[in-house]
């Protein structure tokens, strides 16, 4: 605790360095005419975070965003594309808003050099980019060679962890699978993109298959000891709707493929299938090796909570998936956009020289179908704590369905429709 | 006496200092978490509840019926209750105003 003394001295001090920061942002701000803000990254976060400079600076700083595709598909709601529920142009949205109604510069590139301490980017065509603060929301990348045999197969061998061609890839293996075939899914180790994604797409291509396919068998090969996201929930809906299809093994740590055969080698047992869907160990988007930051576990992005911006590398923002997690908090496309705002929150406090924001809260919603139309949720809430400088999830709140619904299943369409909004409207 | 107008004091200055330490913008900040769901700005994007333009009595009261789990929900209840009274008095007038 402070005293009296130490507390109006330290408040005197921050207004001090505030106010110097201030002159400072405004004096350069003016000389660049506007801050310039440089968004990598259409996805859940970058794009939420690129409408929310725009309209919470009443359009007064300059946003351009870098992103590869020309348009939006998402990863929520992709498995249902794979159970054939959905198509793939359902997932898919257009950046057309961002620009012509919150005049974000789009730019249809891939940022491929960054320039730390002059504050500037280099895009694949030989386009420079400079910028006064930097937002990356890179997503992940895949590390296929740390599974022999798996690099350059994800066409025999799909991962559709990344929606779009993957997705489809993906569908048409299982629609042309013979009935009585085996669809085998790997999982990786923790942490990955989407804790309950791999159990949902077992739930939907299972009930596809029995539907569609009878006879066939859906083998879930979890690298996990167990299930990692709404267990109870996901245990349910193996024993009690899928207990002829499914088959669960934990602890199966996949070693080696041989991608022409679909046979799968893992620590002690082999198998083959018709169709294999490997999801691949992941890190952050590669991106985020031009930071000269070192990674944590050599994987993942350490963050300054309370702005986002990356230790080790001033004026970079980094959001989503990428980040190593503060504890318990999922890397889910709902927290990147949670993630993008406090960094828009933080970013043009910083730009106007105020400190930011001290007391941020996110929060997480996500829901599993667990066939074509019923499923359920996990929610939490995550506050600041200011002495562990990190999110906690609030004790006594958040939680899961006391089981999957219709209801629900209409609420997940409804929460995809409305953060698509958010993000892209 | 002399004890009484000193923690008079402190708490004064406790309160300016909390009053300082508050981001300006912290209602606009605490209320963008909702709309995820609810919309930007509060304001629906189709099939869920807009909160824009509610009366802030009238959302309060409903947060804290989600909050004491009084009211039944499938998933707010749970969300209420990671929320201080005073972060959902600040969502519940923030959403009023648009």
């Amino acid at each position: 605790m402070l005293n009296r003394r130490e507390f109006v001295k330290s408040i005197g001090a921050m207004a001090a360095s505030a106010t110097a920061l201030g002159a400072f942002a405004t004096a350069q701000a003016q000389a660049r005419g506007g801050a310039h803000v440089v968004v990598v990254g259409g996805g859940y976060g970058g794009a939420t975070a690129a409408k929310y400079l725009r309209m919470w600076s009443n359009g007064a700083v300059r946003v351009t965003l870098v992103e590869r595709e020309r348009s939006f598909v998402s990863c929520p709601i992709s498995n249902l594309v794979v159970a054939g529920v959905r198509q793939l142009d359902d997932i898919t949205l257009s950046y057309d808003n961002l620009r012509s109604k919150w005049g974000v510069e789009i730019v249809t590139g891939e940022v491929v050099a960054i320039d730390v301490a002059r504050r500037q980017m280099q895009l694949a065509d030989g386009t420079t980019l400079n910028y006064d603060r930097a937002v990356l929301s890179p997503g992940i990348d895949f590390l296929p060679e740390l599974i022999e045999g798996l690099a350059g197969n994800e066409e025999l061998l799909p991962h559709a962890w990344k929606a779009g061609p993957q997705t489809a890839l993906l569908r048409r293996q299982l629609e042309a699978m013979e009935p009585g075939g085996v669809f085998a899914i790997h999982i990786p180790g923790v942490p990955y993109r989407c804790p309950p994604g791999p159990y949902e797409r077992a739930c939907v291509a299972a009930h596809y298959l029995k539907t569609h396919k009878p006879g066939s068998k859906l083998i879930l090969l979890d690298t996990n000891p167990d299930i990692q996201s709404k267990k109870g929930l996901f245990m349910t809906a193996f024993n009690e709707l899928y207990s002829d299809v499914i088959e669960y093994r934990p602890s199966s740590t996949l070693r080696r493929v041989d991608a022409q055969a679909r046979r799968l080698e893992l620590e002690f047992d082999t198998l083959e299938a018709d169709v294999v869907n490997v999801i691949p160990p992941m890190r952050a988007g590669r991106i985020v090796d031009q930071l000269g930051v070192p990674l944590v576990n050599d994987r993942w992005v350490d963050v300054e909570w309370l702005s986002l911006e990356v230790k080790g590398a001033p004026n970079v923002h980094v959001l989503g998936d990428a980040l190593f997690p503060a504890p318990a908090m999922p890397k889910s496309g709902h927290m990147a956009n949670q993630h993008a705002k406090v960094a828009a929150a933080a970013i043009l406090n910083l730009l106007a020289g105020r400190e930011p924001n001290p007391t941020p809260v996110v929060m997480n919603t996500c829901y599993s179908f667990v066939d074509d139309g019923s499923a359920m949720h996990v929610a939490s809430v995550h506050q600041y704590d200011v002495e562990k400088q990190t999110f906690l999830a609030v004790e006594g709140s958040g939680g899961v369905s006391t089981a999957a619904s219709h209801l629900e299943g209409q609420y997940a369409l409804v929460w995809a429709k409305n953060v698509w909004a958010d993000m892209l409207a | 006496m002399k004890t009484t107008m000193a923690a008079a004091i402190l708490c004064l200055l406790g309160a300016a200092g909390i009053a300082q330490a508050q981001d300006p913008d912290l209602a606009r900040n605490l209320a963008a978490t909702c709309a995820n769901c609810h919309g930007t700005n509060g304001h629906s994007a189709g099939g869920m509840d807009s909160l824009a333009g509610e009366a802030p009595d009238r959302m309060m009261r409903k947060l804290m019926e989600f909050r004491s789990g009084e009211r039944p929900a499938t998933i707010m209840h749970q969300i209420a209750k990671g929320y201080t009274e005073d972060q959902l008095r600040l969502i519940a007038e923030f959403f009023a105003k648009q």
